[in-house]
């Protein structure tokens, strides 16, 4: 029995100790930077990639492989990283932050499969860092039982040596020290005389160098690579993160190992045959986080404090800053909205027109499953941009809403319509079960838990055949309303309008409304807020259960539309992280932003293959074609279409640490700003005063400031 | 000793008893056994070096903190354990040392979220059907705290454009339309130059007199304390060192040694 638990513990050592490598190095990244990097696992992923690259397609030999993907590559990735990007957001919310880093989730695996030309083929059976295997003599110790092969040992030696060159760099050397002041203040830090810029960089590239090795010893573990297993892994490493309070290394690395040890032992003692063990058994690691996320917060509680939760750095220079920008709605003249909206609504005409008469099907499909994910969108604006709460499980969410949908209509035969609002019901019960402790999180904690909620869901709920149906997707008819059969796609987007515009209209009034105004206070000023009565737990609840029921509702429209409610093509949780750095990159307060987004995911990748479609298309009308312009035409490739929007998609969220209203506020404002200048220097020029003279003050409204 | 012993104005009866308050923070003492009394309409102040602990009391007061032991009783009941949106609700409201306004908001909405908070009246559903208004009720109101703080010519600005004083008063305006049974001032001075000092010193008299409202102060301002509070606890260390009439206290030597030291002869 002993002896079994030793084993079994053994076993688990390794994969312990990738876990540990990965949480090392996310607690590591977000120690010295701030960052707490989500796209640590897609700078694995790209270490990875390149060891692929040259050992299986140009067959280098082990030692120079493996140095250029792990010492060459990850610095160098890190470098790129801290120079080009997050050297200017040194100063930026946590929040912006995180949704920098899911943008670069999303962006930079697509860049290194552009890059390293791996097409769409799979990249199976990725090579081993150390060639001998199992059963072979490197087995420790040698004649008993355990089992380790020399890949395995390999692993734990590194491991063990990165911890430990790590413990000492903080513990014992002044690198250290300042790595760690700079996340406090860099400001702070440069008035110091110390060089702040080198210090992050040089943060950046151990942590990098930390992110390429453990892509390189976990690559194996999968039968091919792909960057969505690694960001999964990532996930469950991230459990160990938690338990070492995201800002304690040797914590950290013991939960990391711990982990491992308690998967292995699992997988020993629990009954192989049980249908509940192949259940649970995938989402360990996310029932592990989220338990943890929430044993904080209990603890949080009995303490009677927030002390649980180190994440949130405060800069005690940040006080310097400026104000952020004054919302558009507050400068704006009542005659120039009612303007914006009678455009808005003709623009909304004119798309109708185009697409009854314009469109051809292929479009007129994309148009409308745009529309319908547009409605799963609104749920984010009510989520992040009203509610003030990072949930990373929308796309959870309208699946939840999908699924119940498609059993209800499935199985009881009730109208379609009927099942949607139910299904919205369902989600939002879901939702406010979720809340309950997410709410209370600071926001990267809240990110985390609703991540492991969504990878919870996906390993464990989806699989069951009496919820999704299994692998057959159940099938979701269009629904037909007083006589009015949907089945055409035009006018199944007309009804898709109108249930958008009363949800946008209902946003809209939730926003405006007391409930809209507590939520503003509380991000404002959470402190603030709860002194004048109001109760953060239950404005933030009422947001977070509203946003699931529209995303419930919605993913039951996006199910009815697809005739199915399918899980792999439309619910996936990646597909959530991706549409929420869309929603956050166009505004996440804005209905408008919403709709856009979701129309843009469905459109955008279809016209980029357009795009890359025409050169070949032309090229073999006008054979003709020769020299350099041949050259060049040949290069597109429609296969690049999806790469190539997703990577647009990610690097839009860039704009997000600058302009947090979004790219929509942010144009508004400009041309609003413009207008009135235009206005106030005509009507200057009638009364014949100087044009300039307080124009920009009025305008962004700071005139008190700079009086006082 | 009771608060009245020390000819406490107004009914007499105590708003706020806090008894022994003790508050550790891994190993250090921040309080230790504070006890303090503010009666019905009085003006209290409460003073110390740096690090004396105020803040930190003042945390344990309102329910930012929970203490490790002591009981705080406001308006004859007992609210340990209560969050601090709760003890809000009961009538203690609060401004910051280091600003706290929102975002987004003009001077008016600020005074108008707090107002609506108070009077519980919006719901979800009257959002939905678009009816969450400010009423007459509340913009009564609202113009009655802007004028009697002078904030009528900028309630329309937004809040963040304001300078600190400013900032400072729209806080101190939040926290009436509360209806406060005790106002909470957190270092109402800190970073206000003389002139100001002054206007805010004005400001809190004519508060206290027009809305006879307990005010627990805050303060490092040594004339704005003499000028303002009739009362003074002094904290040094995480301990009360004195307590009594505030001129009668400002004036004693244990108080000047906490602040400038002893002085070696």
């Amino acid at each position: 029995m002993v002896g079994d638990l030793l084993e079994n513990a053994v076993r688990g050592l390794p994969i312990g100790c990738v876990f540990a490598l990965l949480a090392v190095g996310m607690v590591l990244n977000y120690k010295t930077s701030g960052v707490f990097n989500l796209a640590f696992s897609a700078q694995a992923y790209v270490s990875a990639a390149v060891f692929y690259l040259l050992r299986k397609d140009w067959e280098w030999s082990l030692l120079p492989a493996a140095f250029v993907a792990i010492a060459i590559t990850g610095p160098l990735l890190g470098f790129i990283l801290d120079r080009g990007l997050y050297r200017h957001l040194r100063t930026a919310t946590p929040l912006a932050k995180l949704i920098t880093s899911l943008g670069l989730l999303i962006a930079i695996p697509e860049i290194a499969k552009l890059a390293l030309g791996f097409g769409n083929a799979p990249q199976k059976n990725p090579p081993v860092l150390w060639t001998v295997k199992r059963s072979d003599q490197f087995l420790w110790p040698e004649g008993s039982r355990f089992v380790l092969d020399a890949g395995e040992i390999t692993t734990i030696v590194s491991t063990a040596l990165v911890c430990l060159g790590l413990y000492v760099l903080f513990r014992r050397s002044s690198i250290g020290l300042q790595m760690r002041a700079v996340v406090e203040s860099p400001r702070l830090v440069q008035l110091q005389g110390i060089n702040a810029e080198r210090v992050s960089l040089a943060g950046w590239m151990l942590s990098s160098f930390i992110a390429g090795l453990a892509g390189v010893l976990l690559a194996p573990l999968f039968a091919q690579l792909l960057d969505s297993d690694f960001f999964t892994l990532l996930v469950a490493a991230l459990a160990a993160t938690v338990f070492g309070n995201l800002t304690n290394l040797p914590k950290t690395f013991i939960g990391g190992i711990s982990l491992g040890v308690l998967q292995a032992e699992m997988v020993g003692f629990l009954p192989t045959d049980s249908s509940l063990t192949a259940a649970v058994r995938p989402s360990l690691p996310f029932i592990v986080l989220l338990g943890l996320i929430i044993g904080r917060l209990v603890v949080a509680r009995v303490r009677g404090t927030d002390a649980s939760f180190e994440s949130e750095v405060s800069d005690p220079l940040g006080g310097v800053d400026p104000p952020p920008p004054v919302p558009v709605a507050m400068l704006r003249p009542a005659w120039m909205t009612l303007g914006t909206r009678i455009f808005g609504l003709v623009v909304i005409l004119i798309g109708l027109y185009l697409c009854h008469q314009v469109l051809d099907p292929y479009w007129l499909g994309l148009v409308v499953g745009g529309a319908c994910l547009g409605v799963i969108l609104l749920s984010m604006v009510m989520m992040t941009g009203i509610g003030g709460t990072v949930s990373l499980a929308q796309a959870t969410f309208a699946a939840v809403g999908a699924f119940a949908t498609a059993q209800l209509v499935d199985r009881t035969g009730m109208s379609v319509l009927a099942a949607m609002v139910i299904g919205g019901l369902i989600a939002a019960a879901v939702g406010g079960l979720v809340a309950l402790p997410v709410i209370q999180l600071p926001p990267v904690y809240a990110a985390l838990a609703t991540l492991a909620f969504a990878l919870f869901f996906e390993k464990t709920i989806r699989p069951v055949e009496a919820i999704s149906g299994g692998n057959v997707p159940i099938r979701v008819p269009r629904p037909t309303i007083g006589g009015i059969d949907f089945t055409d796609n035009f006018t199944f987007l007309l009804l898709v309008m109108v249930l958008a515009g009363i949800l946008s209209v209902a946003v809209i009034l939730v926003r405006r409304g007391t409930t809209g105004r507590f939520l503003d206070a509380l991000r404002g000023s959470p402190a603030a807020a709860t002194s004048i009565g109001i109760s953060p737990g239950r404005s933030r609840l009422v947001a977070f259960v509203l946003a699931s029921f529209i995303a419930g509702f919605g993913g039951g429209l996006l199910a009815s539309f697809n005739g199915q409610a399918n899980y792999e093509s439309s619910f996936v949780f990646l597909f959530g992280l991706v549409w929420l750095t869309m929603v956050v990159t166009a505004g996440s307060r804005s209905v408008q932003a919403a709709l856009v987004s979701g129309i843009t995911f469905f459109l955008f990748p279809a016209l980029l293959k357009a795009l890359f479609t025409w050169p070949g298309n032309y090229l073999s009308t006008n054979q003709s074609t020769s020299g350099l312009a041949r050259t060049l035409l040949e290069i597109p490739d429609p296969t690049w279409a999806q790469s190539v929007a997703f990577i647009l998609f990610g690097i839009g969220s860039f704009t997000y640490a600058k302009h947090p209203e979004g790219i929509i506020e942010f144009q508004t404002t400009a041309s609003l700003n413009g207008t009135l200048r235009r206005i106030e220097r005509r009507k200057a020029r009638r009364t014949g005063s100087d044009p300039d003279i307080g124009t920009d003050a009025t305008a962004i409204g700071l005139d008190d400031r700079s009086a006082a | 000793m009771s608060a009245a012993s020390y000819g406490v104005t107004g009914t007499g009866q105590p708003v706020l008893v806090a008894t022994d308050i003790t508050k550790r923070f891994s190993g250090i003492n921040a309080l230790t056994d504070v006890s303090i009394e503010v009666g019905s309409g009085e003006l209290v102040a409460l003073i110390g070096p740096n690090g004396a602990g105020k803040t930190t009391f003042f945390n344990c007061l309102l329910g930012v903190l929970r203490s490790d032991r002591g009981e705080v009783h406001f308006c004859g009941r007992q609210i340990d354990g209560m969050t601090s949106h709760a003890r809000a609700r009961l009538g203690m409201a609060r401004t910051f040392q280091r600003l706290e306004l929102f975002g987004g908001m003009s001077v008016r909405e600020h005074l108008w979220v707090a107002a609506r908070s108070r009077s519980s009246r919006g719901s979800l559903v009257q959002d939905l059907i678009g009816r969450s208004q400010p009423t007459a009720d509340e913009n009564e109101r609202v113009d009655a705290t802007l004028e009697l703080l002078g904030l009528t010519a900028i309630a329309d600005k937004p809040a963040e454009s304001l300078s600190l004083g400013r900032g400072r008063v729209v806080e101190l305006g939040r926290a009436l339309m509360c209806e406060p049974t005790l106002l909470f001032l957190d270092e109402p001075s800190s970073g206000l130059d003389t002139s100001e000092t002054n206007d805010m010193g004005e400001v809190l008299l004519t508060v206290q007199a027009e809305r006879r409202t307990s005010i627990l102060l805050v303060e490092h301002d040594v004339p704005m304390v003499r000028r303002l509070a009739e009362r003074t606890y002094v904290l040094d260390c995480g301990m009360t060192i004195a307590e009594g009439p505030t001129a009668e206290v400002l004036d004693s030597d244990l108080v000047r040694a906490a602040y400038i030291g002893t002085p070696v002869i």
